[in-house]
């Protein structure tokens, strides 16, 4: 895997991208809870070149950065400026939870640098008879509950760690935190910020997934991303909640890989 | 020394499981089910009613604060509630603390600005301006400011606020958050350049840069004493020295909650009820609710994590004896009460400005007043040459009444004020 820190915005928000693979270009988004590199990714590298950047404020040593964007107008330069640096004219998208909105985001922004976008559990929609449970609102143990099909799973124990050494816990903590409230500073307090009258720009073709035991953003959002993206195709994975790739990594890397190298709309 | 009676105005008749009940006494307590208008009304009046007698009993100052959505105290607007007391207090030598409007929540900020110049015009220069940054339940929670933003949204606004109050020619803000094209405030405070800010603080190192870099009084609101709060004001009075500034006491202001009786065991049968039902009752909110992401910046959310020290106990596994050991409540008899705040507080945390509270959780009003006046009579006197032979000048009190001590105390009034 390879590690490069890319400055942008006249230097002044360092964006730590990972990368590996080859193959076509495919970036990867993450969501609220910052950026590991896990077997899905993995898995995606073996057909594609996967870069994955982190959020701004996100990249160790470089927290503060977030303060230097306003609002979504400047984050979505900010990620143009970024492919920019990554040399990609056009790439792939597939963005988990926020990453998905930012995703559909810059799909709607540029839709002819957009070549195929898959979708997560993203957000960015809100309907009051189904309310998203705000994540950033949950102690840690609800959060692990809440955001897994299975709370006691390898998966949630990667993202959480153990119990034992309270400097990993502080660690932890202090990640995640971190990577909620620079995440969190462009959809406070309600994830609905205006896509929904950008989204009918996008061209590119769409999948979405979505993780049937999602207790966060339930299924039913996915609606609002079909009916709204001409062609989009919908599809529901087993045995997840909120974060189906990494609680049905192979699944969902086969699923987004396949959707990638497929001509269909 | 310069002692204020301070006022939360809670909801005095919560159901006993109320914390089983309930999530939240913050942001999703149903008014409904727990709540009727008349008999708020009620408590309004009351609350009222006990700060204009503190003021008549010889307090220096009547403190009011801000909050939303919430059964453990609710003035959502402050001022509504100065304005009455401003009114009320003529001709007492009594400071209107305003603990006070919260800056990120009102739209335009200015607003605060305005009010806090129409309180101090009608107190005839006896307004104190609290200019907090409001509490993440307030603030985030229930008037969806974002968390991250919090902060500086904070900042602007204060910066704005001071040069509203003194600019001599109309100005043009082109703020981050706020945009003004012409700002031009009327009216303008009495107090010249402007009225003393104290601004409240829960223990976050960042505010005790900002305290002392903007030269103004930080107080620290907190429910768990004096022995809970040595080593964070011991970091306050460490920023104080590193940035080169005097140790002038009246920089730092407390709150304690205080009970007052004839006898130590007195005490407890008065108030032991109405303690356990603050501390079970009126703090019964989750933990999350206050530490919502992105409002503690970096540097603060790693010092606290990783320290622990402010890790807040159980308090819904102590009891009335508890809570008075540990101090979270001095109670007891006069002569207890004055030797532990002198000592313990005073003394003990460097304080000048001292608020206390004397109406706690449901203590009924015609308790509350007798517990106002036993300590307006056996306790504050005493107190209130505490820092008098430093020979400090209290710079974060309304200049009229630095040297002097209202009326009706007798003891001590003559030598307060330090120069």
């Amino acid at each position: 895997m390879t590690e490069q820190t890319v400055a942008v915005w006249q230097g002044k928000i360092r964006m730590r991208v990972l990368s590996e693979g080859r193959g076509p270009a495919v970036v990867f988004l993450h969501g609220p809870w910052g950026l590991a590199w896990d077997p899905f990714l993995d898995e995606l590298a073996r057909r594609y070149t996967v870069y994955a950047p982190e959020h701004p404020g996100t990249t160790p040593e470089a927290p503060d950065d977030v303060y230097h964007l306003d609002g979504l107008w400047d984050l979505v330069f900010c990620y143009q400026e970024l492919l920019d640096a990554l040399g990609l004219d056009s790439a792939m998208l597939v963005g988990h939870s926020f990453g998905g909105m930012v995703a559909c985001e810059l799909a709607a922004a540029d839709p002819r640098r957009t070549r195929r976008l898959a979708l997560i559990d993203p957000i960015g929609f809100w309907r009051d008879g189904d309310r998203i449970t705000n994540w950033m609102m949950l102690s840690q143990a609800k959060l692990r509950d809440a955001l897994f099909h299975d709370g006691g799973g390898e998966a949630a124990q990667r993202m959480f760690g153990g119990t034992d050494d309270p400097d990993a816990v502080a660690a932890t903590r202090v990640r995640l935190m971190w990577a909620m409230g620079a995440t969190g500073k462009f959809i406070w307090p309600i994830p609905d910020k205006g896509l929904k009258k950008r989204i009918h720009r996008i061209t590119a073709p769409t999948l979405v997934l979505w993780g049937k035991d999602d207790r966060l953003v339930p299924a039913v959002y996915a609606d609002e991303f079909s009916r709204r993206i001409p062609g989009a195709r919908v599809q529901l994975v087993e045995g997840a909640g909120h974060a189906p790739q990494l609680e049905q990594a192979e699944k969902v890397a086969r699923m987004v890989g396949d959707f990638f190298a497929s001509s269909d709309r | 020394m310069k002692i204020s009676a301070f006022h939360l105005m809670p909801h005095r008749e919560l159901p006993d499981d109320f914390d089983k009940r309930y999530e939240s006494v913050w942001v999703t307590p149903p008014w409904w089910e727990l709540a009727d208008a008349r008999r708020v009304g009620q408590y309004y009046n009351w609350t009222l009613d006990e700060l204009l007698y503190a003021a008549r009993a010889g307090f220096d100052g009547v403190c009011t604060n801000e909050h939303h959505q919430n059964a453990y105290g609710f003035m959502p607007s402050p001022n509504l509630m100065g304005s009455v007391l401003a009114r009320g207090t003529q001709g007492l030598d009594v400071a209107i603390v305003q603990m006070g409007a919260t800056l990120p929540t009102s739209n335009p900020p200015i607003r605060v600005a305005e009010e806090y110049a129409m309180l101090d015009c009608i107190s005839g220069g006896r307004l104190v301006a609290g200019l907090p940054l409001g509490s993440p339940m307030d603030v985030n929670l229930c008037y969806g400011i974002t968390p991250m933003e919090h902060r500086e949204r904070y900042r602007e606004a204060f910066a704005l606020t001071l040069k509203a109050w003194q600019a001599r020619e109309i100005f043009a803000w082109n703020g981050r958050y706020y945009q003004l094209a012409n700002v031009n405030l009327w009216p303008r405070p009495i107090q010249q350049p402007h009225p003393p800010v104290w601004v409240p603080g829960s223990g976050s190192v960042s505010t005790f840069d900002f305290a002392v870099d903007n030269d103004v009084c930080y107080c620290f609101l907190s429910y768990s004493g004096a022995k809970a709060a040595t080593t964070m004001m011991q970091g306050y009075w460490k920023v104080v020295a590193d940035k080169g500034r005097e140790p002038n006491p009246y920089r730092a202001g407390f709150l304690q909650l205080v009970a007052v009786a004839e006898t130590d065991a007195r005490a407890e049968e008065l108030y032991a009820r109405h303690v356990e039902y603050f501390y079970h009752k009126c703090l019964h909110w989750p933990l999350e609710y206050g530490s919502p992401p992105g409002n503690q910046d970096y540097r603060s959310l790693l010092s606290s994590v990783k320290s622990n020290v402010r890790r807040a106990e159980d308090a819904k596994k102590l009891r009335y004896r508890d809570f008075v050991e540990k101090g979270y409540v001095i109670a007891g008899s006069p002569a207890t009460v004055r030797q532990r705040i002198r000592e313990e507080v005073i003394k003990g945390l460097r304080v000048g400005n001292l608020m206390v509270l004397l109406q706690i959780g449901s203590m009924p009003h015609e308790l509350t007043l007798q517990n106002i006046d036993l300590f307006a009579r056996e306790v504050l006197p005493d107190l209130r040459s505490t820092w008098d032979d430093e020979g400090w000048v209290n710079h974060w009190w309304p200049e009229r009444l630095r040297a002097t001590a209202p009326a009706l105390t007798g003891a001590g009034a003559a030598a307060a004020g330090g120069q």
